[in-house]
């Protein structure tokens, strides 16, 4: 059995079998995970913004999905994938506080959606397949990603695990 | 205004966020005890700048499940302020509200989780008028919203909202509890240049 490796938030890293990729508590950030399925090689990016371009504060590529999803694609092909090769799948970018109403409240809260466009728009720039996404909704989700087979195991509180 | 940088509060700043902190979560805490009839105790409060990645730490781990009423704040302040608490002690205090014991196992029912973003919204309330007189300035409240879920979920949306400026968030913790009965934390949030703000209103 290899290593479960811990992703923090804004935190990116890559490995090859037998290790594996985790993220805890997801909520509106996304866990962008990324999978060459012939040398085993996988990356994941828990990023929590959409677009670095926006941010005057940026020095932290990790933390946002543009530059964050580029280094973890720039870091796995240093270990050895091929960006041809590569598939994607992305959980995360929840809703969670239900709004209402309100303008300068919806910005704030809609996040999670923006998060889970920007990994679209951003797998595409690069080329890379998008094979499966949980994303949206409005709970959080703990997300363990599996070296061997690009499984993408999903956690969520008091809800039945989910494999895609 | 020459805008302070947070990295470099001094331990006098410091010190005035605490007591800011001290006084608003007094102020709430009586406000609980009174709505529960109960008599409860609350710690001197922490301030601390903690990177938003080691936030979940403070509760426990990542997936520890919280119970988070958020409000979001406006007027001379603006930011967001969550009153949270663990899943035990939210059932607690729901319960203790509606006099009766939860029909739940796990999680909460539709008036459960309404009763519990109210007590939120009742000791964010006592927490930010304390403030606001204190400092003079106005604080204008959303309605509170509500999550329960993962610390590390739920945390996100404070730490995205703040991971926009910077990866530190002030946070001004007080726990406040009757034993292990009721436990809960404040965390404010407040937008950078509410600091400024803050710390002027009280001639610093």
């Amino acid at each position: 059995m290899g290593n479960m490796i811990k992703v923090g938030m804004a935190d990116l890293n890559v490995c090859r079998y037998p290790d594996n990729l985790t993220t805890l508590g997801l909520g509106s950030c996304i866990g962008a995970c990324i999978y060459d399925p012939v040398t085993k090689i996988i990356g994941m990016c828990h990023y929590m913004l959409p677009d670095s371009t926006l941010i005057r504060n940026n020095q932290n590529i990790a933390k946002f999905g543009d530059t964050g999803i580029a280094e973890t694609v720039a870091r796995m092909e240093k270990m050895g994938a091929l960006r041809s090769r590569m598939v994607a799948k992305i959980a995360g970018g929840a809703q969670m506080f239900a709004v209402s109403a309100g303008a300068a409240a919806s910005a704030t809260m809609k996040v999670g959606e923006k998060n889970a466009e920007a990994a679209k728009i951003n797998l595409k720039k690069l080329g890379i397949r998008l094979l499966a996404e949980d994303t949206g909704l409005n709970y959080g989700r703990t997300i363990e990603f599996y070296s061997e087979d690009g499984t993408l195991l999903i956690k969520a509180v008091g809800k039945e695990l989910r494999r895609i | 205004m020459a805008k302070r940088e947070l990295d470099k509060l001094d331990d006098l700043q410091y010190d005035v966020l605490k007591e800011i902190g001290n006084i608003g979560a007094g102020n709430a805490t009586t406000a609980l005890a009174k709505m529960l009839n109960v008599k409860i105790d609350m710690n001197v409060p922490r301030v601390e700048l903690v990177p938003f990645t080691e936030l979940p730490d403070t509760f426990g781990s990542a997936e520890e499940v919280l119970a988070g009423i958020l409000v979001q704040l406006d007027g001379d302040i603006k930011g967001m302020m969550m009153f949270l608490a663990h899943e035990e002690s939210a059932h607690h205090l729901v319960n203790a509200l509606m006099g009766q014991a939860s029909q739940e196992q796990t999680g909460f029912s539709e008036i459960e989780q309404s009763a519990l973003s109210e007590i939120g919204n009742i000791i964010i309330g006592a927490y930010l008028s304390a403030m606001s007189n204190l400092t003079n300035l106005k604080i204008v409240t959303s309605v509170p919203y509500i999550a329960v879920d993962m610390a590390g979920a739920i945390l996100s949306v404070p730490a995205i909202e703040f991971g926009k400026v910077g990866d530190k968030v002030l946070l001004i913790e007080t726990q406040f509890g009757e034993l292990d009965f009721i436990n809960g934390y404040f965390l404010m949030v407040p937008e950078l240049e509410s600091y400024d703000v803050i710390l002027s209103s009280l001639g610093m």
